[in-house]
């Protein structure tokens, strides 16, 4: 009993997205679940259904999560029509049954997009991420290349912006909020943040061309500034970096038409 | 018996790695690339091995449950990372951060491998920044520090509360442009469900894909576990649901011996339980014990009152009390067992008395609250969304909860097991921490391992191996081994019992927590021995696994790995049983000073127990390699 909320039990009808797999017809499946604790988390509730589901011999609702404390990405499910649920800033994890009234029905879904297929039930596909950071989402630094940390200050509010873009947690919520199934927002944080910092110029302009080309060809839709994708975000990550991830894209084109390539090294290819 | 040779280098500490790096054998890097390396796991301990074994010229093979490597549990570290910089000038240095980390152990850690984690910590910053991972900064744009339990410098560095995001995405950005390079092969959603053994030596894994449910053979010229830590075998703890023991413990099945298994670690500052449906326990960061205070009532009869309607007068600041030099910076297992004890007096607070207060309102007078916002306002954030309630206004309530197994699978000096070509890195070996581990300490061992260890003594095993001498998936062993699961899987589905996995699951954590917990008894632990037997034997009876093995089932999944749980508890008991004496996270309440610190006892016990195993239900082997403490002394731990 963490929380002094003496509000009484509830009991809700939940209306979930039941298909079994990529090429299988999906359907809603209504169940009904009584005696919640406002203080169990959402995800706790559909432990408690799904074991109820078990004892019944129906198949029980899979669902993706891990960390449950809103930052490893797993969790994802579209809650009442909004990725990761009412809440502001945060994740499915975090979403306590406190928010739900006596009677609701709670429909859920999972993160609905072109780029990401159902895998079951609630789990969708999300390796188009894993993809687009294999293009070019880091700086290349091998394991003992590396000079002494202080030697390249970062001034602090660059590095407070970093942190900013870095805090992303890969979950898709911002593909699953766009109307055009968008990756801007995801492509932006990893772009922006390597580039604000010193140490991610080198590769810069090879990164976000790279990045924006692969995520083009994932078949992830164009962003058409609605920004509901920084809305769902359950980290709150800034649009901003949409636009600062266009102008980077757009200064290494043109840097990239008039640079002169070493014929010498690797960099000709 | 096993042979545990921890293959120390011989010579004066602090020359030891520096020795070994020259003496060990290497493999010519037009070679490398003949040689296959599988690597289970890609938390920081993984993917920073894979990675870089990469980047040397192996063909490296990845594996992971999760559906990205980014999801590892890694990623919820919150407090930081230590590195013997002195950027402080406060007097930090490489023989600090080794005697801290020995003495936080409770002198049962090895002497050599805690001295090389103390040498490459400093690499391990200068890595993760070349990488690209946004340490906090101070003005001048130089790298800042805070600090950690157990210390008297400040010698943690950190990216807000989320350090372990920052360089678990550091590692993953590397294992991304590995596997985009094509040098690693990465298998996600891949559960390694069995280790296989040919001629004695460790040369391939059976993996359950989980999306399609088929059963895989891989093979390799060496292994490497990086699978994390077992603390979900208390059902309730601060790891990430899917954390479990499977990969290590199918291993010890194996013949690979499992060390020091009842060391565990209690956190303190954890959010209190709510309920039964209660899936997990959230920490909330060391780092607020910097600002924070941490109090009950000084008498027991106003422990239900608000708690800032108590005077300075009726509070009592026990961990300032008992320990005036660390106060409320006192190692975990100290300050969990302190606040157990004024529970246990009837002191705690909150609705079910097991919580005492961690409050910031003295700070807020110092610092503001803009400034205690900014430090930590994410987890004052985390704590309302859980609790309903501002920490701003009102005292957090905390209490301990299981966070962090310091035993693990027995590795020597060069972090392979004792079965030969199975190396073991990060949280799921067994061997810097002792029997406690310091804040910001876990993080540094598993990127020290992966970045900086394992790179150079792989090769001297691999150097040994005939290149092209990897055995074929189609061997007998593979076959038998494959064979294996598919029995285990249908005994399983087949059963039709009436009691889900998560019954079994609660049920065991119980257990564990009441008997193998916070203090620990020899008629408890003998109780529970058998309790846990009963319940072993339960599962099989009873357990419903729905579905089918042909598809993704989740429910199949977690059944595996409860069953291994329930075996590794009974493990731990008779390891707890057996280690008659206290020592860090192990309390047994027979083995106590008066004022109820640990007692050692270094003639009978200073050593490693390292177990093999015999059979399900029979009692396995104990070893024991022996510590020998060259250039610490043994000595009771004292933080008062
Ligand atoms: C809430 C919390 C906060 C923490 N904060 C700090 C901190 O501030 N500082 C600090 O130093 N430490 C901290 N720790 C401890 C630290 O985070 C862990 O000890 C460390 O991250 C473990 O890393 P690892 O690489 O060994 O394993 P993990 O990160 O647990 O990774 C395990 C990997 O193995 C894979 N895996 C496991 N089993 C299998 C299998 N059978 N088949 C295939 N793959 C498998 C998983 O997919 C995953 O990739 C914290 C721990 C917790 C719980
Ligand atoms: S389960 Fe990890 S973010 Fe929700």
């Amino acid at each position: 009993m963490v929380a002094e909320n003496t509000a009484k039990n509830l009991s809700i009808t939940l209306r979930v997205w039941r298909q079994d797999g990529p090429q299988a017809v999906g359907k809603f499946v209504d169940y009904q679940s009584k005696d919640l604790s406002p203080n169990m988390s959402f995800l706790e509730m559909l432990d408690v259904v799904n074991d109820d589901l078990t004892l019944k011999g129906e198949p029980p609702i899979a669902f993706a999560h891990d960390c449950r404390e809103g930052i490893c990405g797993t969790c994802s499910c579209t809650i009442n029509g909004q990725p990761h649920g009412p809440g502001k800033g945060v994740a499915t994890c975090q979403v306590y049954m406190r928010t739900f009234r006596d009677g609701d029905v709670i429909t859920v879904e999972p993160f609905r997009a072109a780029a990401f297929p159902i895998v079951k039930d609630l789990i969708t596909d999300r390796s188009a991420f894993d993809k687009i950071q294999q293009a070019g989402g880091f700086i290349t630094a091998r394991a003992g290349s590396a000079p002494e940390a202080n030697a390249l200050p970062v001034p602090k509010p660059d590095a407070d912006l970093a942190m900013d873009a870095a805090t992303c947690i890969g979950c898709g919520a911002c593909v699953a909020a766009c109307k055009n199934a968008s990756a801007m927002l995801f492509v932006g944080a990893k772009v922006s943040h390597l580039g604000i910092l010193p140490q991610g110029q080198a590769e810069r302009d090879k990164r976000v061309v790279a990045m924006v080309d692969t995520m083009d060809a994932l078949g992830f839709g164009n962003c058409t500034n609605q920004y509901e994708c920084s809305a769902a975000c359950p980290k709150l990550i800034s649009h901003d970096f949409i636009s600062r991830m266009n102008r980077d894209y757009l200064a290494a084109t043109v840097r990239a038409a008039f640079k002169a390539v070493s014929l010498g090294g690797s960099g000709g290819s | 018996m096993a042979t545990l040779d921890s293959k120390v280098p011989s010579g004066p500490l602090a020359d030891k790695w520096r020795k070994h790096k020259v003496d060990i054998k290497l493999v010519n890097p037009a070679n490398k690339r003949k040689y296959e390396v599988i690597v289970v796991g890609a938390g920081l301990a993984g993917s920073s091995a894979a990675s870089s074994l990469a980047d040397m010229g192996y063909k490296v093979k990845s594996f992971v449950f999760h559906d990205s490597p980014r999801r590892a549990h890694s990623i919820a570290a919150q407090g930081g990372i230590n590195a013997a910089k002195n950027y402080q000038n406060d007097g930090d240095s490489v023989h600090r951060l080794f005697y801290d980390t020995i003495k936080g152990g409770d002198y049962r850690s090895r002497e050599a491998n805690v001295h090389r984690l103390a040498e490459v910590s400093v690499n391990i910053i200068d890595q993760c920044v070349a990488q690209g991972v946004p340490f906090a900064r101070e003005y001048g744009g130089l790298l800042a520090n805070r600090s950690f339990g157990g210390a008297q410098v400040s010698r943690t560095f950190y990216a807000r509360g989320q350090t372990g995001q920052q360089l678990l995405l550091g590692a993953y950005s590397a294992l991304m442009r590995t596997v985009g390079a094509g040098t690693v092969e990465l298998h996600t959603q891949s559960e390694m469900l069995d280790l296989v053994i040919v001629d004695g030596q460790a040369k391939g894994i059976i993996v359950r894909n989980l999306i399609s449910g088929a059963i895989e053979r891989y093979s390799a010229d060496a292994v490497v576990l990086a699978t994390g830590g077992y603390g979900n075998v208390f059902n309730l703890s601060t790891y990430a649901r899917g954390s479990n023991v499977t990969a290590s413990w199918r291993a010890y099945k194996r013949g690979a011996c499992f060390a020091n298994p009842c060391y565990t670690q209690i956190h303190p500052t954890c959010i209190p339980v709510s309920g039964d449906y209660q899936s997990k326990l959230t920490l909330m960061s060391e780092s607020l014990r910097n600002d924070g205070r941490i109090w009950v009532p000084k008498n027991a009869s106003d422990s239900g009152k608000d708690p800032n309607s108590l005077s300075e007068g009726d509070r009592d600041y026990f961990l300032e009390r008992m320990y005036p030099s660390f106060g409320n910076l006192c190692p975990r297992d100290i300050a969990s067992r302190a606040a157990k004890r004024v529970c246990d007096e009837g002191r705690g607070v909150g609705p079910t008395g097991l919580g005492v207060y961690l409050d910031f309102s003295e700070a807020i007078r110092r610092l503001g609250e803009n400034v205690v916002r900014e430090r930590y306002g994410n987890l004052f954030d985390i704590y309302h969304e859980i609790t309903a309630e501002s920490a701003y206004q009102k005292p957090m309530r905390i209490f301990p909860a299981v966070h962090y197994t310091m035993g693990g699978l027995w590795v020597d000096y060069n972090l392979m097991s004792n079965i030969p070509g199975l190396f073991v890195l990060g949280e799921a070996n067994f061997s810097d921490h002792g029997a406690n581990r310091l804040g910001a300490s876990a993080l540094m061992q598993g990127l020290a391992d992966g970045y900086f260890v394992i790179p150079y003594t792989i090769g001297d095993y691999l150097a040994g191996q005939k290149s092209g001498s990897r055995p074929s998936v189609d061997g007998a062993e593979f076959k038998a081994a494959e064979q294996n699961i598919v029995t285990m899987t249908k005994r399983f589905l087949e059963n039709r019992g009436k009691a889900t996995v998560s019954h079994f699951h609660k049920r065991l954590g119980k257990l564990m927590w009441e008997y193998c917990g916070m203090a620990r008894t020899k008629s408890g632990l003998a109780a529970a021995l058998q309790k846990i037997a009963a319940l072993r034997e339960e599962f099989w009876a009873t357990v419903l696994v729905p579905g089918s093995a042909e598809t993704l089932n989740q429910s199949l999944e977690q059944a595996g790995r409860v069953i291994d749980f329930i075996e590794l508890g009974e493990l731990m008991c008779r390891d707890a049983l057996t280690r008659e004496e206290s020592c860090g996270g192990h309390f047994r309440e027979e083995h106590q000073y008066p004022d109820g610190e640990c007692k050692r006892d270094d003639e009978k016990f200073g050593h490693v127990a390292a177990w093999e195993f015999q059979g399900v239900g029979q009692t396995p082997l104990r070893n024991a390699e022996p510590l020998n403490y060259e250039s610490v002394k043994m000595s009771v731990r004292n933080y008062k």
